[in-house]
């Protein structure tokens, strides 16, 4: 980092300049994670490519470049785009609400024909970045107000609301648990989360009888899985033996017996967690967890580098949405928390959360790459 | 912290609970299953094969091989019948059903069935033939009483054995199938296999191989048992029982009309049970252990006994006979119109005189009676080694007491010294009370030998009964009018006598009345026996032994409504009796008689045995 001049903030970066401040570090780590969940997506196909593994690297190849490409754009465009980019992305939520593609029960994903998108996912993206840029044009005085948090509430609760409806229990809460914390990062004080958390508890009993019925049994699963074991709660009694049974060391590639002989569900999605450790055991979880750490120290590193108030924001919003992807769903296949249906990042398969994420990482070496950049208030830059 | 959650958790389960999960793990994947033990087969006395197991072909099809499920079955419809409910049946099973599952389309194939779908297999995907066992008897109803049959287990016969809830899994419902069920059934073998979430077959671990069940060998002489079916099916509805009086070995035992156990084994059709279950000649009952019937004169035997040894008459004791006796009020008459004048034992019994034994029984009391017909093997089971056995009945002064309330009446004596009113008895008894007559033992017969198939040259040493404690002398006398009933002119069943000196018998008729005989009928004469419904019609019983010289089989007959009035059971039991005593006697060089020493204890060489000088022809007694 040492050939980044110090005056580098008052002229516009080289591409050349730019590659060199790239973070290869994170992207490394991100390349192997994603590489355990090939060989992982290589075991739930009993051992052969198809139907997931090669499609999943192929989703990692093409999603390298886009990755690339964002931290290459200006962080000013992105600034500026912000909330044109959430703005998009509610229109394509609502989209979906009108007239979306039905899958697993609920109504998520937009056919495109070549990918089916799934505007939830984009509009995590979306999300953090109109609030960086919210309370980046914020004077610090102001964030503490309550007549100033009510545009990010609005921001916040509206796209929840829309998934909530679809319905997509954990998108929901990602977008509701990562807003609220990056309005806490911006500045807003924490009385007034007493005031939202006391105001949701008594909004709780009206929300409840919204929930359609799966959602509430899967509340009900969570608090007493053993009760119907072969009903809803099967998937996570099924899961907490996979991951019993893997003990320390694990029961071998290959040869984990719940995930093979299909008792684990969804082994290939949501419960892919499940089966790595059935697989690897504890010392095999704690690797793969520990490099996800990895990646969210980075990640926060990175952002506190920033000199800018967005890409601050901005940087960390990006690391606690993988965090909350990471924890939600290891959280939720070990019984800890109700099955919500959150994948594991860069592991399990699919298309738009693969994209979501690396998309997130194309921001996150933005800020990197554009620490010393300064933004004004109102989006300019010093020298712009 | 919600990292350290994380980890806490996975040390929780991966580390404090892994042996718990690790079983959960192995539960679900390892699925125990059982291999059906062959069936014991059952043998006769020469390793005659009388139940064993056939293969049972079943058309199955797997619906996930088939591609057009209703094409296949289509397809088998056309190489053999299928009904619409069998077709209906898969339809409406496969929806409930893994795919991979096979569904039998149609059980019990017949060998042409089987290899016309066997033929065509390559053809039809998804369509094969499974092999299953299936219970037989070889020689359908002809040993069916006593083998009685097995069929599918009803609810309240399980026992939480797992193998009692297979499918495909029989149990004894009668019979020796029934009594030794435990021992035939063997022990279940279990496969475990490694199944998955779905319940397919992914690979066998290991396998155990079960304990077959146990072979038994019957005392029964199949082809004995044969040739009494075939005798009995001269008339609608008889039973007969033929036993080595020595060994207690039940030779054979035989209730006509039968059925078919085969039938039972894969399921009887309503309209085949309708007819078994409802035709008056109850083809499901053992009659012979199951029937019990008022011994009429064949109990005479028994009431001589009584009298003989409690001293209340001698042989030479003389009953005038007109016909009637009159006790009080009451009149009792003889079945000969006119009277048999002046009669002593041998005689009565020959002539079968019923005055005589009214007298006999005056003076010798029911008590007595009723001592010695338990002694003989009446009015209680014998234990004979099959369920369905009946007590028959003794009346006592206490029964009557009990059951009606009211006191015994001599005249009640007088109606059971010739063995009608309340006395009931099963053929089994009837045989028995013969095969202890001739020996002096309480033989008590029995089916199965636990000695196994008979040896060459018969049994070393027969089974020791205990003396029944009765002299040697009375029982001489009893077995010497016996004789004569046969054998002399003017005994009851003499044109039932056997031609042959050396296979001679003895023997007592009885006459059972299903019916009162009315006063109207006393006084215009009887009706004849064709102008009388045959449900109403009396019973014949005859109860024999043979060869006299040296009794070795006892046979006892009742055919049903057989009797004709007044002629009791010497002119339709009589005959049959002869014909199986003198078939098994033919047969018996084959078996080769064991030493006869009991019976030279019991019926000592100086009884007056009223012995024709050629049955006791040299070459006969075999020793």
């Amino acid at each position: 980092m040492t050939s980044l001049s110090p005056d580098i903030g008052r002229r516009s970066l080289t591409v050349a300049d730019k590659l060199r401040g790239m973070h290869w570090g994170l992207v490394l780590l991100v390349a192997a994670i994603s590489g355990i969940g090939f060989v992982m997506l290589y075991s739930a196909g009993n051992g052969s490519w198809q139907p997931w593994a090669s499609r999943q690297m192929a989703r990692f190849a093409v999603t390298l470049v886009p990755m690339l490409a964002v931290a290459l754009i200006d962080v000013r465009y992105w600034h500026r785009s912000a909330y044109w980019i959430y703005g998009v992305a509610l229109i394509l939520v609502v989209a979906v609400d009108l007239r979306g593609f039905v899958g697993m029960g609920a109504q998520r994903w937009i056919d495109l024909g070549v990918i089916q998108l799934q505007p939830s996912e984009i509009m995590k993206i979306a999300l953090v970045l109109a609030l960086a840029r919210y309370f980046h044009g914020l004077p610090a005085e102001h964030s503490g107000r309550l007549r100033y948090v009510v545009l990010p509430v609005f921001l916040i609760l509206v796209p929840v609301a829309l998934v909530l409806k679809q319905p997509d229990l954990g998108t929901a809460i990602m977008l509701l648990a990562g807003g609220a914390i990056l309005c806490f990062l911006g500045g807003v004080r924490l009385w007034l989360f007493g005031a939202g958390a006391l105001a949701a508890a008594a909004a709780a009993p009206i929300a409840w009888s919204f929930l359609r019925d799966y959602q509430k049994t899967r509340l009900y699963t969570f608090l007493e899985p053993d009760t119907d074991p072969l009903g809803a709660g099967y998937h996570i009694m099924q899961s907490k033996i996979a991951l019993g049974s893997g003990g320390l060391f694990g029961k071998g590639f290959l040869l984990g017996t719940q995930s093979h002989l299909s008792f684990l569900p969804e082994k290939q999605t949501d419960f892919i967690f499940t089966m790595f450790a059935e697989e690897y055991g504890l010392v095999g979880g704690l690797v793969l967890l520990t490099l996800y750490v990895l990646v969210i120290v980075y990640a926060f590193a990175i952002a506190l580098r920033s000199r800018s108030q967005f890409g601050r924001l901005l940087g960390l919003g990006v690391g606690v949405n993988f965090f909350l992807y990471a924890f939600i769903n290891t959280a939720m296949v070990m019984g800890l928390i109700p099955v919500v249906g959150v994948p594991l990042p860069l592991i399990s398969y699919g298309g738009t959360a693969m994209v979501t994420v690396m998309l997130g990482f194309g921001l996150l070496m933005n800020i990197g790459v554009h620490r010393d950049v300064r933004l004004s208030r109102a989006g300019e830059s010093h020298l712009g | 912290m919600l990292g350290a959650a994380i980890v806490g958790r996975m040390y929780q389960l991966q580390i404090l609970q892994k042996d718990r999960y690790a079983v959960l793990a192995d539960e679900n994947r390892i699925n125990l299953r059982l291999l059906v033990p062959p069936r014991g087969r059952i043998y006769d006395r020469f390793g005659v094969p009388l139940a064993d197991n056939k293969p049972n072909y079943r058309v199955v099809v797997i619906p996930e091989q088939t591609g057009d499920l209703e094409a296949a079955l289509a397809a088998v419809g056309k190489l053999i019948e299928v009904t619409e409910a069998d077709r209906n049946r898969v339809l409406r099973e496969v929806r409930r059903k893994h795919s991979f599952v096979p569904l039998v389309v149609r059980s019990n194939l017949s060998w042409e069935e089987m290899a016309r779908i066997e033929v065509a297999v390559p053809e039809l995907p998804g369509v094969a033939i499974e092999q299953g066992m299936i219970r037989h008897y070889p020689y359908g109803p002809v040993a069916a009483h006593i083998l009685g049959y097995v069929a599918a287990v009803s609810e309240q016969e399980l026992t939480g054995d797992p193998l009692l809830e297979l499918p495909d899994f029989r149990i004894g419902k009668s019979g020796i199938e029934k009594a030794q069920d435990r021992s035939l059934r063997g022990a279940a073998g279990t496969s475990q296999v490694e199944v998955n979430a779905y319940g397919r077959v992914v690979r066998e671990i290991a396998t155990t191989p079960g304990q077959p069940g146990q072979d038994l060998v019957l005392g029964i002489d199949m082809a004995m048992q044969d040739f009494v079916t075939r005798r009995c099916a001269a008339e609608p509805s008889v039973s007969c029982v033929l036993l080595d009086a020595l060994t207690g070995d039940v030779l054979s035992l035989v209730s006509s009309p039968a059925f078919d156990p085969s039938a039972f084994s894969t399921g009887l059709t309503p309209a085949v049970w309708q007819e078994l279950s409802t035709d008056p000649r109850n083809p499901l009952t053992d009659k012979a252990i199951g029937g019990a019937y008022p011994p009429g004169s064949t109990f005479k035997p028994v009431v001589a006994l009584a009298a003989l040894e409690s001293g209340s008459i001698t042989p030479d004791t003389a009953v005038s006979c007109p016909g009637y006796l009159e006790l009080g009020d009451a009149t009792f008459h003889c079945w000969k119109k006119g009277g048999h004048g002046g009669v002593r034992l041998r005689d009565a019994i020959k002539r079968s005189c019923d005055v005589y034994f009214y007298e006999t029984a005056r003076r010798t009391g029911i008590d007595r009676i009723a001592e010695m017909a338990k002694r003989m093997g009446f009015g209680a089971p014998l234990g004979l080694d099959i369920p369905g056995e009946r007590p028959g009945l003794i009346p006592t002064r206490d029964w009557k007491l009990a059951t009606t309330g009211s006191p015994w009446q001599q005249g009640e004596t007088l109606i059971a010294g010739i063995g009608q009113g309340s006395v009931l008895a099963t053929p089994l008894q009837l045989a028995t009370m013969a095969a202890r007559l001739v020996t002096g033992r309480a033989v008590v017969p029995h089916l199965l030998r636990p000695a196994g198939r008979l040896p060459p040259g018969g049994d070393a040493v027969p089974p020791a009964f205990a003396p029944l404690g009765i002299s040697p002398r009375s029982l001489g006398l009893v077995l010497e009018g016996m004789t004569a009933v046969v054998n002399e002119q003017g005994g009851t069943a003499y044109a039932a006598r056997v031609n042959e000196p050396a296979l001679a018998m003895g023997g007592k008729s009885g006459t059972s009345q299903v019916r009162r005989i009315s006063q109207h009928e006393r006084e215009h004469g009887l009706r004849k026996v064709s102008e009388i419904p045959w449900k109403e019609r009396d019973h014949a019983l005859f109860v024999a032994f043979a060869p006299i010289g040296a009794p070795r089989y006892v046979c006892a007959v009742v055919v049903e409504h057989g009797g004709e009035t007044g002629g009791g059971g010497s002119a339709v039991g009589a005959p049959i009796c002869r014909d199986v005593l003198v078939e098994a006697q033919r047969r018996d060089p084959a078996r080769k008689v064991p030493q006869a020493e009991p019976m030279a204890q019991t019926i000592a060489p100086d009884l007056p045995l009223a012995i024709p000088a050629a049955a006791a022809s040299p070459g006969f007694r075999r020793g």
